[in-house]
């Protein structure tokens, strides 16, 4: 029990898939602008991972080597389009949101990286485990940005107004920029800085020093 | 066990398995979803015709307040209404890229660049005891990011405006994004589009603040220009002689 819960729980902070594996960022720019697009974004991915490492990790065994990549590929293509099917159907708002970025999960790096990394090597349910532990990582840091970026950008929390934006009568003027793309990176960076401040193992040693330049 | 699993026959034979489950899983979701899913996109444009109609949904009863609405096709060719196709299930943006079903614009023309544009158009009416008491004109052109597709409703003097917005762009969020805010919408309610005794229309954006009673300008988009442009020229293309001018002058003359 502890081992699942290590497994769990490891990927959150200690070993987080963006902060620390740099994994996944792409979709982390581009789904966070609003936090309910957010939310969803991260159960579709948690499902994803924890799927497919489940079902990659049944038939690991039977894999052949020199197709193994493809394999992996097939399996989370077809759930990332199951999921696209079922967020059509039954959740079409955010759907048309995300549009493109749930098709892209299939090439979200933290879902293939699991898959090879430790389902692979793992029974079923461990794998299971840890994607279900991965996807809560990534989505901690999400969550982190997006809550940020709406309230700074738009003044709202999940489209509920916090900050009265002085277009709706209210005092807040909207920083623009934390709608745009690029402010992702600046709260990314700002979250990795603060894990390292806590977690200072976590820093990666300097790969060489800068000589100076005077005597 | 590994020489085993990597022999070329078991590799084909693993990946023709994993190939055939994986297609029936995917198409059987897509089939039993499909209804679902055809549902959503349905009730989604009636949505959007009716909060540009300004017709309030009770209750999320969607067909009961849609009942009001009646759907008309018309000839944008002669600016009549035309029975040739029905008017429900006629697609305009498949008709768009038909060459059967639409016409070429010259870049004279194409002010809201669109290229192509369907030779028939959905319009939707609203009739009461007085004849047409609303009339809703799709209208769709390019911004800066995206083609921005939406509905603008007219008054029963085909000149005033009642309801506008967008159902689909992907303008810059907080900039052209603010398209969808409902203060800047709400400017639009009771501006004139023609000026009096033309055909020309003059509605449009302006840089910076329109003047109070101004009939015709709305405020421009702040650090929009590219898509308050694209809104600008967009609506004179819809409402111009190649859009639904031709159209709106028959039924003020009563002959549609």
């Amino acid at each position: 029990m502890s081992k699942t819960k290590e497994i769990i729980l490891s990927p959150i902070f200690a070993n987080n898939p963006i902060a620390l594996q740099i994994l996944g960022v792409c979709s982390a720019l581009a789904v966070t602008s609003s936090l309910k697009v957010t939310v969803v974004m991260c159960i579709a991915l948690t499902v994803v991972t924890a799927f497919s490492n489940f079902f990659i990790a049944s038939i690991r065994n039977h894999v052949p080597n020199s197709i193994r990549i493809i394999v992996q590929m097939v399996i989370i293509a077809s759930l990332v389009i199951l999921v696209d099917q079922v967020l059509k159907a039954y959740a079409y708002e955010v759907s048309k949101q995300l549009s493109v970025f749930v098709g892209l999960i299939i090439t979200n790096c933290i879902v293939m990286g699991r898959a090879e990394a430790f389902a692979m090597q793992n029974p079923p349910i461990p794998s299971f485990f840890d994607g279900i532990g991965n996807g809560l990582g990534y989505s901690v840091v999400l969550l982190f940005v997006a809550v940020l970026r709406e309230l700074i950008g738009s003044g709202t929390l999940y489209g509920f107004e916090i900050l009265p934006l002085v277009t709706n009568g209210g005092w807040y003027y909207s920083n623009g920029l934390m709608l745009l793309p690029p402010s992702a990176f600046f709260v990314i960076g700002g979250f990795i800085w603060l894990l390292r401040n806590s977690k200072i193992d976590q820093v990666e040693p300097v790969e060489f020093k800068l000589a100076s330049h005077t005597k | 066990m590994s020489n085993q699993k990597d022999t070329v026959s078991r590799t084909v034979l693993v990946a023709f398995v994993l190939c055939v489950v994986c297609s029936v899983i995917v198409s059987a979701a897509a089939v039993m979803l499909r209804d679902q899913q055809q549902a959503n996109a349905a009730n989604e444009k009636k949505l959007n015709i009716l909060t540009a109609a300004g017709i309030e949904v009770v209750d999320g009863d969607l067909d009961t307040a849609f009942a009001a609405i009646t759907p008309k096709l018309v000839d944008m060719r002669t600016g009549q209404f035309s029975t040739d196709h029905d008017a429900v299930t006629y697609n305009m943006r498949k008709a768009a890229k038909d060459p059967a079903l639409s016409r070429a614009l010259t870049s004279e023309q194409d002010i809201a660049s669109i290229r192509k544009q369907s030779i028939y158009s959905t319009v939707y009416l609203v009739e009461g005891e007085q004849g047409i008491e609303r009339i809703i004109l799709p209208v769709h052109g390019y911004g800066l990011w995206s083609t921005l597709y939406g509905f603008i409703a007219l008054d029963g003097d085909f000149n005033s405006v009642v309801g506008f917005g967008f159902y689909e762009h992907a303008e810059t969020p907080g900039l052209g994004g603010e398209v969808d805010n409902p203060k800047w919408k709400s400017q639009w309610m009771g501006k004139q589009v023609y000026a009096e005794g033309s055909d020309v229309p003059v509605i449009g954006l302006i840089k910076g603040t329109a003047p109070a009673g101004d009939l015709h300008k709305i405020d421009g988009l702040a650090g929009a220009t590219l898509t308050s442009n694209g809104v600008t020229n967009l609506v004179k293309f819809w409402l111009g002689e190649h859009g639904f001018a031709p159209l709106l002058a028959k039924l003020k003359a009563g002959d549609a």
